[in-house]
């Protein structure tokens, strides 16, 4: 692949010794449109993305639509195969395995979806779908009872709801249901797409805290994918920021909020509203020009250069690589915030 | 003669029948919206907030209002569809959340702008769609002239929802009902979009109705909040009071179980258990009883008896809860 940008960590590097999941330099590029004579330019929705994550921890993936966030989750559990680049799980290179191959390793990576509804099957129990992922695993038919019991009051569902079908249940419990099936095989990993974000106010608050329960009981890793950013910050340990398929800054939670260092990340945090109407009267606040850019068509150079207060010559020629900014943080800019 | 308040509703209560039964969906609101003032209406789903709107819109199909609307001393409830249709876009508009349920994909926008402008004041196509033009420039769509030539599906979700914008203040309204206008768009265009909101608002001198479940929105721009749960208003106040002072177990409920970014680190979300009531079997009582920590502590018959209305608990302030005292 030819990237104009030299991701900071090539394909070749193994990652952190202690990461339980590595991504270097992942890419995807769906196919364009069909053209009159051929197929026009693919749409490169994720472009040289590159992270850790360690065990029991939580990396947050934020960023507006379209920006390649759910495409990047999505390709951490190879729900679709990456283009470029490369997904490790525990050392083990995962990208290319077979997904025969895979399955015993399905079991130590688990996702969960947006809307709990449509990922749950309409024609089968509680029950039945909490267990489908131990039965794939060939647990007996009494430990896949038992461990279905623990699960539904682990996740603050009752024994009775177990012969329930989804519909009877309102969208935090349907939620929950999603969250006992992806944690029936004690998975080391769980990647939550925008898991709250259909939820009304008062029951996201039920779901993260029971996110974060689990994640203090069992030690389980989240990559949590959201444009919520205020849920972002609560529940995250580590933020990565992405902008139209790249990852613009990415450190920890506090100095990614605190002290944004990219200007889409402070303009970002700027833009959301506070609960807080005296605030809301006297803040500083940067409001972007136009919208976030279609993927098909990039602007050239660094791609927030037409959005940004900050932009000169130098951006709208020259993508910005990332790049270490103080411990903990790395940051795509050429002129990062001091 | 004292000037009418611009939209004045009263005891207004919205009731479907379903195959389930009647649904009250709304029961007994109250409220006032003056010109140049925006009143917030907060809730979550099954709340009546968008039905609310609705019904003083006299867009409600099939459901029965009684009570109250008054726009500027005209009463709404139960009013002609043709003087419906003369208020409507002339003095009241109203936003949505997805523009391309407003805008119709066959027409041009300029074209649809024009018509709703030639409906209300006649004249001649030209000059209607040059006075779309003009609106189009007014909300911050760049080259209007050639954008009003597009159909809804070549604009962008901000400028879609601008154009909307645009479509319900052709006629110069008085009143605009938004209803989640920026729920569907990205934060930094939804920050866009508010802004342009308050300065035609500060420009026109417009009542706005802002109908969110974002309590970041409704500090952004309202000046007076209702909050309603199962059809009822748990709590009224002006802004300030209501984030500063919230005295419904709900409204501290919603905000204690808001994640914020001002919050101190490692702060605690205390969620509301349970989940909103269902409109097809409501709780006895207060809507909030089976979820509320006081009631809880210090069950109370009041709690279970009649819906409580709200009463005064401090100047401009008003609560639904039977436990909350009077402290001002």
């Amino acid at each position: 692949m030819t990237t104009e940008t030299a991701p900071l960590t090539d394909a070749a590097d193994p990652g952190a010794p202690d990461a339980l999941l590595s991504v270097r330099d992942l890419g995807m590029t769906f196919p364009g449109p069909r053209g009159t004579l051929r197929r026009r330019p693919g749409i490169r929705a994720v472009d040289g993305v590159s992270f850790d994550v360690r065990p029991g921890e939580t990396l947050g993936l934020v960023g507006e639509s379209g920006c390649g966030k759910s495409t990047t989750g999505r390709m951490l559990v190879r729900l679709l195969d990456p283009t470029a680049g490369r997904v490790s799980f525990r050392g083990q290179d995962i990208t290319r395995t077979p997904q025969h191959r895979l399955r015993p390793l399905r079991s130590r990576f688990q996702m969960i979806f947006q809307d709990p509804f449509a990922s749950l099957n309409p024609r089968q129990t509680v029950q039945q779908i909490v267990a489908a992922p131990l039965r794939a695993q060939g647990e007996s038919r009494q430990r896949i009872r038992a461990e279905v019991r623990d699960l539904v009051q682990l996740v603050g569902l009752a024994p009775e709801h177990l012969e329930r079908y989804p519909h009877q249940f309102s969208g935090g419990q349907a939620q929950r249901i999603g969250i006992a099936r992806a944690l029936a095989t004690r998975p080391e990993l769980v990647v939550a797409d925008e898991p709250v974000s259909a939820l009304d106010v008062s029951i996201q608050a039920q779901i993260v805290g029971l996110m974060e329960r689990l994640q203090a009981e069992l030690g389980v890793a989240y990559v949590f994918i959201a444009h919520d950013l205020a849920v972002v910050r609560h529940i995250s340990h580590r933020v990565a920021v992405m902008y139209l398929g790249r990852i613009v800054e990415i450190g920890d939670q506090q100095q990614v909020y605190e002290h944004p260092a990219h200007p889409y990340t402070k303009a970002l945090l700027s833009a959301v509203p506070l609960p807080d109407p005296a605030a809301e009267r006297t803040r500083e606040r940067i409001v972007l020009l136009g919208d976030p850019p279609s993927p098909a068509n990039p602007p050239s150079g660094c791609t927030f250069h037409p959005r940004c207060p900050k932009a000169q010559e130098l951006c709208r020629t020259e993508a910005p690589l990332l790049t270490p900014d103080g411990p903990g943080r790395q940051v795509a800019c050429h002129f990062p915030e001091a | 003669m004292t000037p009418h308040p611009l939209l004045e509703v009263r005891d207004l209560t919205v009731e479907f029948s379903t195959e389930e039964g009647p649904v009250r969906a709304v029961r007994g609101i109250d409220f006032t919206v003056e010109r140049g003032r925006t009143l917030g209406i907060v809730g979550e789903s099954g709340s009546g907030k968008s039905v609310t709107s609705l019904a003083v819109m006299g867009l409600h199909r099939g459901a029965t209002v009684t009570g109250s609307a008054r726009l500027d001393g005209t009463e709404l409830v139960g009013a002609p569809d043709e003087r419906l249709r003369t208020l409507r876009g002339r003095r009241m508009a109203m936003v949505f959340q997805d523009a391309l349920t407003a805008l119709h994909p066959y027409f041009t926008v300029g074209d649809q702008i024009a018509e709703a402008y030639r409906e209300h004041f006649g004249g001649t196509r030209r000059a209607a769609l040059a006075r779309a033009v003009d609106v189009l420039g007014d909300v911050g769509i760049p080259e209007p002239a050639r954008r009003a030539d597009e159909y809804p599906h070549q604009f962008s979700g901000g400028m879609r929802q601008r154009a909307m914008i645009a479509l319900a203040l052709s006629c110069e309204p008085d009143l605009v009902i938004a209803d989640e206008p920026t729920t569907a768009l990205d934060v930094t265009v939804q920050a866009q979009v508010l802004e342009l909101l308050m300065r035609l608002q500060q420009e026109r001198g417009l009542g706005i109705v802002m109908i969110t479940h974002d309590l970041g929105v409704i500090a952004r721009v309202a000046d007076d909040v209702l909050v309603m749960y199962g059809g009822s208003a748990a709590e009224q106040a002006p802004a300030d009071t209501l984030f500063t002072t919230p005295r419904h177990p709900y409204t501290r409920g919603l905000l204690d179980s808001l994640p914020r970014l001002d919050a101190e680190r490692g702060t605690e979300l205390r969620s509301i258990p349970g989940s909103p009531p269902s409109l097809l079997a409501p709780p006895a009582g207060c809507a909030f009883h089976p979820r509320c920590p006081r009631h809880a502590a210090r069950p109370d018959a009041r709690c279970t008896g009649d819906r409580p209305p709200l009463r005064t608990v401090a100047d401009g302030h008003r609560s639904a809860c039977v436990h909350d005292e009077v402290t001002a």
